[in-house]
């Protein structure tokens, strides 16, 4: 099957004050047509930040793309002009933002949005866009649907709103719809009934989409692959049932240890990832977890590890660790048995009680911290 | 040292074992809406907690459970006073705390404390470490000068930190080791009981399990007493031992742990059970949801009769007319539902 | 590095947070920024000469400001190509005969001691009255605001002229001519906007958690309003200062240029405006002269308030 999307070796930076961060740093995956895909990964891993490369909604400056394709439908985004780019973020992908209400305008009722898009780029007349938005409204399963499409969007509750953004996502039948962390603001009833929909319709509709959320459990029921983030990077991708019953990568371990199952048959405690997450200012050298790694090596901390395909698995199964890499010391690891060095732990957790990585950077780039009076510090101008 | 010192203390308080440390009776907590500029009329009000009851025994963590505007921050913040319950009694260890005034209710404080949910709103940002945490010891006078000093460190230390961060300011940690600020600012008084509000809903996964963590070393450590309010069920398993369910201002359902989890007496329970997503494909695909329907309405306006009956699939006439009563219908399982069960 | 020891872990810990040095508190990075804004230094350094100009006027003044020597009225500064030059006089003389630069140099006493002196009041008032009623709430609020309602209904400028004229001839607008009464006037109508600004600050900081947990710990309230309430809500507090001192000087200028602020023959830059327009037509500088210290001071206050804003903005550190 041709492919939908392909994303190659996409690096997106932020230009700061303190420096250039690396919140996209070198991740490619491709993308069927009809197929779903979950990212995964916990803030700060660069997850949105790739949603928003896919839209060019990178805001730049401080935000630049700075390496890398991203082919979609057979045309590079990253070389299209604006208005194309503003073509295939309507009529071709969509985005669900978190919070709703960030991309609702309050001062319009919600069919006024809705068929204002239908409008504009199905070239539907007024008459035609007011009937397909309350089809649309219904399809979203929004009670009296024709009445309430003259509401304003405060008149909604959050998980209407969002059944709302669903709508106006579907609304030019999209090839790909992005969902970032759609139900994170919602409450576990309704995150139910939304994830229901989300579901339902992409299959319905056969549009691909890519959800992107902190949540392993939301993952697990509805997509097909599966690809673990940290750092930036993609760290593991496997399809969804290989993800959780055979797990290749020590961070998506501690992910699966650290957080309590509603089914767990006993109070067993939890294993947390010690440590904190790393500063993508100064990434660590060698492989970006190697910091809170209880399994780690000499050659963690130098040499950084390729996304490889990894013995003793399916074979579009790969992951970013030497240790369970041809050759590696964890090959044959059952994680759920072995919690690696004890020693290591500890000495993981001396990084929780120490500052936090930003912090020391900055304080070590300026000798004389902001603030200390008498010296100049004046060069960051 | 310090430690030593609080496992002393704590030995001359009162230990009876059986007897509850907090009884929660028929507690409300409205908030009024009114109208108007120089006189304000009050046009109605928000039951954010409509008369619950319960008890917390000692050593134990009890869970409440719902979804956002349920009532559980409500509860929490009434438990302790920091809202002044519209009706109902909260004895903590015997002691009625509506009835304290202000100075007695202040020194009670020191045996009640409280973990608050978002660690960069909860810290004084022009304060620094060690003023946030010494300030408690400052105010109930149990250390001043070079104990104070030591003692900040050594509360430092239980919670996983360099005790020589002292000097700094709260924007200069992440959140995870922000939250464990919280946590040392409420040891620092040696505290019987914390109520936890949603302490890690605002942190990361791979944080959120440290806390966790954390939590439960110190409850061995101290022998501590927990009300571990969440929204998150599977969190609410693992750390509790009892859990109650709450609904638009009620408590639905309230019973141990494995009972709760195992055989849900209420259909909202149930429901919410079911939606928690599990992070196993296999067992996602066997599961079978039951989805509810419609919104949480408005705790001004609450439904008649039984408060979920607007949303609940076994509801029956009976259910908007006449509100169930919270009945024991298992040993120490209780449950509001006229069709309990499954 | 290949296995990372505890000890080495804990010595890299210990390295990092040497005692010595110095903590970055909201206050010193806030400074730190304000240095790097360069418009803010340049405001700052033009308060400061002013400031010394105010301080040490009778050293730096070359004559008395009130010296009359009708022989030389009307002398045009040095840098003027006319006839009328005295070299006595560096910035030229007014129709009296008095030294321009002198009557300067005293006029900044006034006008910074107008400037700052009201604004004291208005910052101890507008605090005390704001936290009051803020952290309050209830009747208090309620009475307190409505009175501030019915002061900000009327418009500043013709509150203070109604204050000045009613005034100025009983034994208030006597006293240091008529100084003092400048500064109640002011005060008078000043306060209000900084007491609204502080009760705001502080209801939407009383809901903020660590407020909370403050009460939760049983810090007294009086140590909440002091110790968490007062340094959290005093960033604004100081933007709005800084705007308000080159207003109060701003006013006095107005007043006394309409002749019912300071009485003749003290200088202020706005007594010394209103004396110039007599003679506008034959020279302008005794009005330009001290035009242009007003507007250069009140932009070196505009400057040094920008500044603050953005170096006090948490927006920027979150």
């Amino acid at each position: 099957m041709p492919e939908l999307l392909e994303v190659k070796d996409l690096k997106t930076q932020f230009f700061t004050r303190d420096g250039v961060v690396r919140a996209v740093d070198g991740v490619s995956f491709q993308l069927a047509a009809g197929e779903t895909l979950g990212i995964v990964g916990e803030s700060g891993c660069g997850k949105s930040v790739t949603a928003l490369s896919l839209m060019r909604l990178i805001p730049m400056p401080p935000g630049k793309i700075v390496e890398g394709s991203i082919v979609f439908d057979g045309q590079d985004v990253l070389k299209m002009d604006d208005d194309d780019v503003r073509s295939i973020r309507g009529n071709n992908i969509a985005m669900i933002f978190q919070d709703p209400m960030t991309s609702l305008n309050p001062v319009l009722t919600i069919s006024r949005q809705i068929s204002e898009a239908l409008e504009l780029h199905l070239k539907m007349d007024k008459a035609e866009a007011k009937k397909r938005t309350i089809e649309l409204l219904e399809l979203v399963n929004i009670p009296s649907a024709k009445k309430r499409a003259d509401d304003y969007p405060h008149q909604f509750s959050g998980g209407m709103r969002q059944r709302v953004m669903i709508a106006m996502a579907l609304s030019c039948n999209p090839k790909l719809i992005l969902a970032d962390e759609p139900t994170t603001a919602l409450d576990v009833t309704i995150q139910a009934q939304v994830l229901d929909l989300l579901k339902n319709l992409a299959r319905e509709f056969r549009t691909a989409f890519i959800l992107i959320t902190h949540d392993l459990g939301v993952v697990a029921g509805m997509t097909q692959r599966i690809h673990v983030m940290y750092g930036g990077q993609i760290v593991e991708k496997a399809d969804t049932g290989e993800l959780f019953a055979n797990p290749k990568m020590p961070y998506t371990w501690g992910l699966l240890r650290s957080i309590p199952r509603l089914d767990e048959s006993r109070k067993a405690k939890l294993v947390p990832i010690e440590g904190l997450p790393p500063d993508l200012i100064a990434p660590p050298p060698g492989c970006r977890f190697e910091p809170r790694c209880q399994y780690r090596r000499e050659i963690c901390s130098t040499t950084p590890p390729e996304l490889k395909h990894i013995p003793n698995s399916k074979p579009d199964h790969e992951a970013r660790c030497w240790g369970t890499q041809e050759g590696g010391w964890l090959v044959n690891t059952d994680w759920r048995q072995d919690i690696g060095s004890v020693k290591e732990l500890e000495a993981i957790k001396m990084d929780v009680a120490d500052l936090p990585p930003e912090v020391k950077r900055a304080e070590a780039a300026a000798d004389t911290p902001p603030g200390a009076p008498g010296k100049d510090t004046r060069n960051g101008n | 040292m310090a430690t030593e010192f609080i496992q002393r203390s704590r030995s001359t308080a009162r230990f009876d074992s059986g007897k509850n440390l907090l009884d929660v009776k028929a507690l409300k907590m409205h908030f009024p809406l009114t109208q108007g500029i120089v006189f304000q009329r009050q046009v109605g009000a928000v039951r954010a907690v409509d008369g619950i009851d319960f008890f917390v025994e000692k050593g134990e963590t009890l869970g409440l459970v719902g979804e956002s505007g349920c009532g559980k921050s409500t509860t929490g913040r009434a438990i302790l006073q920091l809202y002044k319950p519209t009706s109902g009694e909260v004895k903590f260890d015997g002691v009625e705390l509506t009835k304290l005034g202000g100075e007695q209710m202040r020194k009670m404080r020191r045996r009640m404390q409280m973990i608050f949910q978002d660690p960069y709103a909860s810290l004084n940002p022009r304060m620094t470490v060690g003023n946030i945490i010494g300030e408690p010891l400052e105010v109930h006078k149990l250390a001043a000068g070079k104990a104070k000093t030591e003692r900040v460190q050594e509360l430092l230390k239980i919670v996983g930190l360099n005790p020589y961060f002292t000097n700094r300011y709260p924007h200069e940690f992440s959140g995870g080791q922000r939250q464990r600020i919280g946590v040392a600012r409420a040891l620092a008084v040696e505290p019987e009981f914390i109520v936890a509000d949603e302490p890690i809903s605002a942190l990361d996964v791979s944080i959120q399990a440290q806390v966790i963590n954390l939590l439960e070393e110190l409850q061995d450590k101290f022998k501590l007493t927990y009300l571990f309010i969440a929204h998150d069920l599977s969190v609410v398993r693992h750390i509790s031992d009892r859990v109650a369910v709450m609904y638009l201002g009620k408590i639905v359902e309230l019973a141990d742990r494995v009972d709760l989890y195992e055989h849900p007496l209420h259909p909202y329970s149930q429901a919410l059970l079911s939606a928690v997503p599990i992070p196993d494909p296999i067992v996602e695909v066997k599961r079978k949801r039951i989805i509810l329907t419609g919104d949480v309405p408005s705790p001004v306006n609450p439904p008649t009769g039984c408060r979920f009956h607007t949303r609940c699939w076994k509801a029956q006439e009976i259910c908007a007319e006449v509100d169930p009563e919270f009945i024991e219908h298992a040993p120490r399982h209780w449950a509001a539902c006229h069709f309990p069960g499954a | 590095m290949a296995t990372v020891t505890t000890s080495a872990a804990q010595q890299r810990s210990i390295e990092s947070n040497v005692l010595t040095r110095k903590q970055r508190s909201l206050w010193a990075d806030a400074w730190w920024r304000l240095r790097r804004n360069k418009a803010a230094m340049f405001g700052l350094v033009i308060i400061a000469l002013a400031s010394v100009c105010a301080i040490f006027a009778p050293l730096i003044a070359p004559f008395e400001p009130t010296a009359i020597d009708t022989k030389v009225n009307n002398m045009d500064p040095f840098f003027v190509d006319s006839k009328y030059h005295n070299s006595k006089f560096l910035l030229g003389s007014d129709q009296l005969g008095r030294d321009i630069l002198s009557r300067l140099i005293w006029s900044a006493r006034i006008s910074l001691v107008v400037g700052l002196v009201p604004t004291m009041i208005i910052f101890a008032l507008g605090l005390t009255l704001g936290l009051t009623a803020g952290y309050f709430g209830g009747w208090v609020d309620n009475l307190l605001m409505r009175f501030t309602d019915v002061i900000y209904a009327f418009p500043d400028l013709l509150f203070v002229i109604i204050i000045m004229a009613t005034l100025r001839n009983t034994w208030l607008g006597d006293i240091m001519g008529g100084l003092i009464l400048i500064f109640v006037a002011l005060a008078v109508v000043s306060w209000v906007g900084l007491t609204r600004l502080v009760r705001g600050q502080v209801l939407s900081l009383k809901e903020k958690e660590f407020i909370e947990a403050a009460r939760a710990t049983g810090v007294p309230t009086k140590r909440i309003m002091v110790r968490h309430l007062l340094p959290n809500a005093l960033a604004p507090v100081i933007v709005s200062l800084a705007f308000a001192i080159p207003g109060a000087m701003l006013a006095e200028s107005v007043l006394s240029f309409i002749g019912i602020g300071i009485r003749p023959p003290t200088a202020t830059w706005g007594v010394m405006i209103n004396e110039g327009f007599t003679v506008f037509s034959q020279s302008p500088w005794p009005v330009l002269m001290p035009a242009i210290c007003i507007s250069v001071v009140m932009l070196a206050f505009t400057f040094l308030g920008d500044g603050l804003r953005d170096a006090l903005d948490p927006r920027m550190k979150l």
